[in-house]
């Protein structure tokens, strides 16, 4: 069997599964947030009951990121709504917004997003913060409410996004019903070069099987070059699974998902035990592919959807008019310092705004020295546009007063995942999808540039 | 029982992502609540590009569409797992969306809320039938009829009976897998 196969099986308590059985998979956690919770709270409270009971206290993670930094009245409702539901249920992990439990959810325009706004338990997008929290363990599953769920596959577990109705179903009972699905093996040999980054290989696989190449398949990423890679670039990639259409994306666990997990769940006081899925002599694939790591170069995926590949060198002639990095693909700590590495001592041509993912990144941006000089100050200082507030932001466009949302018909490159039209705010705008390193170098100089120029 | 459809059709082509089938500023809306739910339908398909798109989807001062049955090309609904989508267009009164393909969550959002009946087509219909023509659809026999032509749909299965039942959970209750509500 497959890793993906191996672990629906064992959460579905067979001993085999083949690809196209629908099975019913105990949850080991169930994830949502303020765009989503509030409606899945509403379907388990009319279907269930109004004092019904969640299945487990302990496994339902509640992260509020996404329209959060926002005057707009009914987000601010929404972090409630999650609150008194949290309250209610006895919530384990709750990462409010505010400390006060009792209290209501209220961003002060007068700060506004130059000032940090948020209190001692709140976190930032969602995941990212299972990541760090210690909700990530090998070999579980996971469900989220949001299709970046399969980021949490970089850690060898089966994670998807799920809609309302589904998770409302999960709250009241602990499982699901899914398919098990065929599975995509691709593998990884050799190491990336200079100037590129985990980011230009998923946006390499995307256009190589293109926008809907995974629809309703599990992506599987193996091979010799895996072990350069760290647990973020490995998030990175399995975080855009989704943007080929497939169900799920998933690596082998090994010393490197070992350490960070063991690490984070000691840290956080999260459940530490786990069994990772390992790689079976007998896998059958519907596709498989060996992908060269040391062949491939900055890569963009162009409007108006991340298939649409092209190399970062051959876009010289798209005039930009803003740059963007943060959110779960581009917004962890690694991200940001390829980004400084690039700036540094030089300042921005276009406007660009930076939101760290989570207040993790925000704090180490702070304490990371270069010659006496934090990573933060040196991207202020290259005139980037950086909140203090970590969230999802203008990665999804949001309310129109979220930091960084484009409100006009822009052209913009992203370090985030996702570059349908409207993505990022108004419905004429156009988003160019590409890494850290490539969108520093473009924001530099104003239209698409390959970084190799300003790496040596 | 038998089970048509007929009404004019909207037609839309390749990769309609959850951003144009309802944008993310309106995703505050929380559709457990019925005047939320309402609202939602009235935002259904805003997003679409006005120069590729200028036949508005819900006329202007209104809440619900003249279009009960979507025509689409591939990968329709992809992008975020958002169940506000499948929700805005069956608020609007969409019935059925006949697509050349589905992306995977939308496809099940549509089957668990049972808001919509989601028809694959082996025919690229996006490329023969235009925005305001009037078509036929017949679940039982999965075909759709339109302008004299009947075109063949891959059948629903499975996902029939829980789409008629409206939805995961009433499906679920009367075939006995979980107790009724409170």
């Amino acid at each position: 069997m497959t890793l993906t196969e191996k672990i629906l099986a064992r959460a579905s308590g067979k001993t085999h599964v083949r690809p196209g059985d629908n099975v019913w998979v105990n949850v080991d956690v169930l994830m949502t947030h303020d765009v989503c919770g509030p409606g899945t709270i509403g379907v388990f409270k009319r279907e269930f009951g109004k004092n019904a009971r969640i299945w487990d206290r302990k496994k339902v993670v509640i992260i509020p990121d996404h329209y959060i930094f926002t005057a707009d009245a009914m987000s601010n409702r929404n972090v409630d709504i999650l609150r008194d539901f949290a309250n209610e249920q006895g919530i384990e992990y709750f990462y409010d917004v505010i400390d006060d439990p009792k209290g209501q959810w209220r961003f002060d325009t007068a700060k506004g997003n130059g000032q940090r706004q948020f209190g001692r338990n709140f976190s930032g997008v969602c995941h990212s913060t299972l990541a760090q929290k210690g909700h990530n363990r090998p070999g579980e599953i996971l469900f989220g409410t949001d299709s970046h769920t399969c980021q949490s596959g970089a850690f060898n577990q089966f994670a998807t996004g799920i809609g309302n109705t589904d998770a409302g179903f999960i709250l009241g009972t602990g499982k699901l019903l899914i398919k098990v699905p065929e599975t995509m093996r691709f593998l990884f040999d050799g190491a990336l070069p200079r100037g590129v980054m985990a980011k230009d290989i998923i946006l390499h696989l995307i256009g190589e099987i293109g926008f809907d190449g995974a629809t309703y398949r599990a992506m599987q990423f193996e091979g010799p070059g895996v072990s350069s890679l760290s647990m973020d670039d490995r998030m990175t990639i399995t975080n855009m699974a989704i943007e080929a259409g497939g169900k799920n994306g998933i690596f082998p666990c090994d010393q490197k998902t070992l350490d960070y997990v063991n690490a984070r769940t000691a840290e956080n006081g999260t459940k530490s035990t786990f069994e990772p899925a390992e790689i079976d002599a007998d896998q059958s694939f519907i596709y498989d592919k060996t992908f060269d790591l040391s062949a491939l170069e900055p890569t963009v995926a162009c409007h108006p959807d991340p298939g649409v590949r092209k190399l970062a060198k051959e876009l010289g002639h798209i005039a930009l008019d803003r740059a963007y990095i943060g959110s779960c693909t581009g917004g962890k700590t690694s991200d940001f310092l390829a980004f400084a590495e690039v700036v540094r001592g030089k300042t921005v041509k276009i406007d660009t705004f930076g939101v760290p993912s989570t207040t993790l990144v925000l704090d180490e941006l702070k304490a990371t020295k270069w010659d006496g000089q934090s990573v933060w100050e040196i991207l202020t200082s290259a005139g980037v546009r950086m909140t203090e507030n970590p969230g999802c932001a203008a990665c999804l466009g949001g309310p129109v007063d979220t930091f960084g949302r484009m409100n006009t018909p822009l052209k913009c490159i992203s370090a985030t995942n996702r570059n349908f039209p409207g993505r990022m705010g108004h419905k004429e705008s156009q988003v160019f999808l590409a890494s850290p390193y490539t969108v520093a170098a473009s924001a530099l100089t104003g239209k698409i540039t390959d970084p190799r120029e300003f790496l040596c | 029982m038998a089970k048509t459809i007929t009404s004019k059709v909207f037609v839309v082509r390749d990769n309609i992502d959850t951003d144009q089938i309802i944008p993310a500023q309106y995703l505050a809306l929380v559709p457990t609540i019925a005047e939320e739910y309402e609202k939602l339908g009235s935002y259904a398909l805003i997003g679409l590009p006005d120069d590729q798109y200028p036949e508005k989807f819900v006329p202007e001062g209104t809440t619900k569409t003249p279009y009960q049955i979507i025509i689409a090309g591939r990968n329709f609904g992809c992008g975020s797992s958002r169940e506000h989508a499948p929700i805005a267009l069956g608020a609007a009164g969409v019935e059925a969306i006949v697509a050349e393909s589905f992306a995977r969550i939308f496809f099940r959002n549509s089957v668990a809320t049972g808001e919509l009946y989601p028809f694959d087509s082996p025919q690229r219909l996006c490329d023969i039938v235009k925005t305001g023509d009037e078509a036929t659809l017949d679940l039982d026999n999965d075909r759709l009829t339109v302008n004299g032509t009947t075109y063949q749909l891959k059948p629903l299965g499975d996902v029939r009976p829980v789409i008629d039942a409206g939805g995961l959970f009433n499906y679920a209750r009367k075939s006995g897998m979980i107790a009724s509500a409170e």
